[in-house]
């Protein structure tokens, strides 16, 4: 997992690159969440994206999307070379998902505070036709200023979705500045809502993929996760810097990004499918 | 409608296990029938509109047929992006049903009146726009969503709204019907202005000017191929909302008109770009937009009679203004 999270990396930094896209911050801090999910944690076969009986990964903070794009690529839901369309004029693969735009993608968001619902809608459908398929939905720690947001925390547990997580990745930054002084206490929010809450280190693979392995964590009652992430993570200049919610990687930016994350950059820049 | 609504429903659950009803809050007691019915397919989400339309979206994605109810203009505009993203963008095949059209909640005053439902939800990609006239037109319309594959807003008038239909008529979603047959003019309604178009055609007929009337129950998409022959037959059209008289029934028709048949002149009945601050029952606030038949039929007599005289044509010229 280790490696998939490295390539994983290594094709956002490169997608951001030539697709003159902002929000690497926001996609590198849900790598390893995803890297997780997708490797360890969610029951799906690439070959069958539509198989009613899957897990499905909604991810609501859509603006990470290009961390999703790759993911799904590194698990061969779709070839790699796909991967240069992203941002590209006539391109599948927009700055935020399209509905089903590659095999793998389930929902279109981009605008905040809509996945959780859509998600509960999901966990209600497994559980009226008895499907035993589980619903995760990824959020921004930003997202959770949104009311809609906490309209579907109120739900959920009344309905006792236990077929359903919500990860808050909290990088602790929006994109105008810092999120906890709004969010704190941030799990209490979630326990008093009626969710099994817990906290992580959303960069360690093996906590992330134990906390997820045991979903339903427990009888009648939603997970919530809140992984402590770091914006920006694995490029030092990147971590932590509000300016990479905005700016695109220039030539330098991204040669020495791909130096800091353990790769070689190797053919053309726009060339995603070969090994780093 | 809105008792015709459920029973619609109840039966079309009853052939459906897909159907899911949700409601946000509202409607005591009339889904007590259709909860016992159908277990696990009824659910309060509660006061939470921007919620229960993103469940409705999961649940359509996850292969059911949720009806999504509340007031018309909470289940519109409160959460608009929700419709707008997760149902129409995914395109989810969620009903969402309005209750309470144009001034149906009258003294409860302008928050609950729906006058700009129909033109938000009309600029919606993959949403079609569904009014039924009247309450036989709203149960036939719930029965025909079952084959219907894409999003849909249903816009039900209240309790009590007149009956204008006789008996069953054949109702295809986007295929308008015609009540009455008429040489002068047509007047064209949705929703619940539909009797108020029979009484005023009632009217103008004492006054030898003959009216056609119809439906245009769909106002997305609009049924082209009677607007052709409305135009084909008659200079001026009607078209009869209780609705802002900005991007409604009125809008849909001129734009339509504007790109098909310029030489026709249309007059829009609707609600003016206004909030009311009267309080009124519904036929009290008609009255103040000039929504009654008696008005309409004031109205249409004077356009119809300052027409200019033509040689030909379909129009009776002895209703023309040289009389």
């Amino acid at each position: 997992m280790i490696e998939s999270a490295r390539a994983v990396r290594r094709a956002v930094l490169k997608m951001a690159y030539a697709g003159r896209t902002p929000h690497v911050g926001s996609a590198l801090s849900c790598v390893d969440l995803l890297v997780a999910l997708y490797f360890a944690v969610l029951r799906l076969d690439p070959a069958r994206p539509d198989d009613a009986n899957r897990d499905r990964l909604i991810l609501s903070k859509g603006h990470g999307c290009m961390a999703l794009y790759a993911v799904l690529a590194e698990r061969g839901f779709f070839p790699k070379s796909l991967l240069n369309e992203y941002a590209q004029d006539g391109g599948r693969l927009a700055e935020h998902p399209g509905p089903r735009c590659m095999p793998g993608v389930e929902l279109a968001t981009g605008s905040l505070g809509h996945g959780l619902s859509v998600g509960v809608g999901l966990a209600m459908a497994a559980r009226l036709s008895r499907r035993q398929s589980r619903v995760f939905v990824l959020l921004s720690d930003g997202e959770c200023n949104e009311g809609s947001v906490w309209e579907a925390a109120m739900f959920a547990p009344s309905q006792r979705l236990d077929n359903l997580v919500a990860i808050v990745d909290y990088n602790k930054w929006s994109a105008m500045g810092r999120t906890e002084v709004m969010l704190e206490p941030l799990a209490q929010k979630w326990r008093a809502f009626g969710w099994l809450t817990v906290e992580i280190d959303g960069h360690d693979l093996k906590a992330i993929t134990d906390v997820l392995s045991f979903i339903p964590s427990e009888p009648g009652r939603p997970t919530a996760i809140i992984a402590h992430t770091v914006k920006g993570k694995g490029v030092s200049f990147m971590e932590n810097n509000l300016e990479w919610h905005y700016r695109p990687p220039d030539e330098d930016d991204l040669e020495k990004a791909l130096r800091e994350i353990g790769c070689r950059r190797t053919g053309s820049v726009g060339d995603m499918g070969s090994e780093g | 409608m809105r008792n015709a609504f459920i029973r619609g429903l109840t039966a079309l659950a009853q052939e459906d296990e897909r159907v899911v009803l949700l409601t946000g809050d509202l409607g005591f007691k009339i889904f007590d029938d259709f909860a016992r019915r159908f277990p696990g397919r009824f659910v309060n989400v509660g006061v939470a509109e921007a919620n229960m339309i993103g469940i409705a979206a999961g649940l359509a994605l996850g292969g059911y047929r949720p009806f999504a109810y509340s007031i018309a203009p909470f289940v519109t505009l409160r959460c608009l992006e929700q419709i707008r993203n997760d149902v129409c963008y995914n395109r989810a095949p969620v009903t969402i049903v309005g209750v309470g059209g144009g001034y149906s909640y009258g003294p409860n005053g302008p928050t609950h009146h729906a006058l700009e439902d129909i033109a938000v939800m009309r600029a919606l990609p993959n949403m079609t726009v569904v009014c039924p006239g009247d309450p036989v037109e709203a149960e036939l319309a719930v029965l025909a969503t079952r084959f219907h594959p894409g999003a849909i807003y249903l816009r039900l008038g209240r309790a009590g709204d007149a009956v204008a239909h006789a008996g069953r008529p054949e109702f295809r979603i986007g295929r308008a019907i015609t009540l009455r047959p008429g040489r002068d003019c047509a007047l064209i309604a949705t929703g619940a202005m539909l009797p108020v178009a029979l009484a005023t055609a009632e009217i103008l007929a004492g006054k030898d000017v003959s009216c056609r009337v119809v439906s245009m129950h769909t106002v997305k998409p609009l049924d082209q191929a009677l607007l052709r022959e409305c135009c084909a037959e008659h200079e001026l059209l009607f078209t009869l909302e209780e609705h802002s008289k900005i991007g409604g029934l009125g809008g849909a028709v001129a734009e339509w008109l504007a790109a098909n048949f310029a030489p026709r002149r249309l007059h829009c009945f609707g609600a003016g770009d206004e909030f009311l601050h009267v309080s009124g029952r519904q036929s009290y606030l008609r009255e103040t937009q000039g929504l009654t038949p008696g008005k309409i039929a004031e109205e249409t007599l004077r356009l119809i009679r300052s027409l200019p005289a033509r040689t030909s044509g379909a129009s009776s010229s002895a209703l023309r203004g040289e009389r």
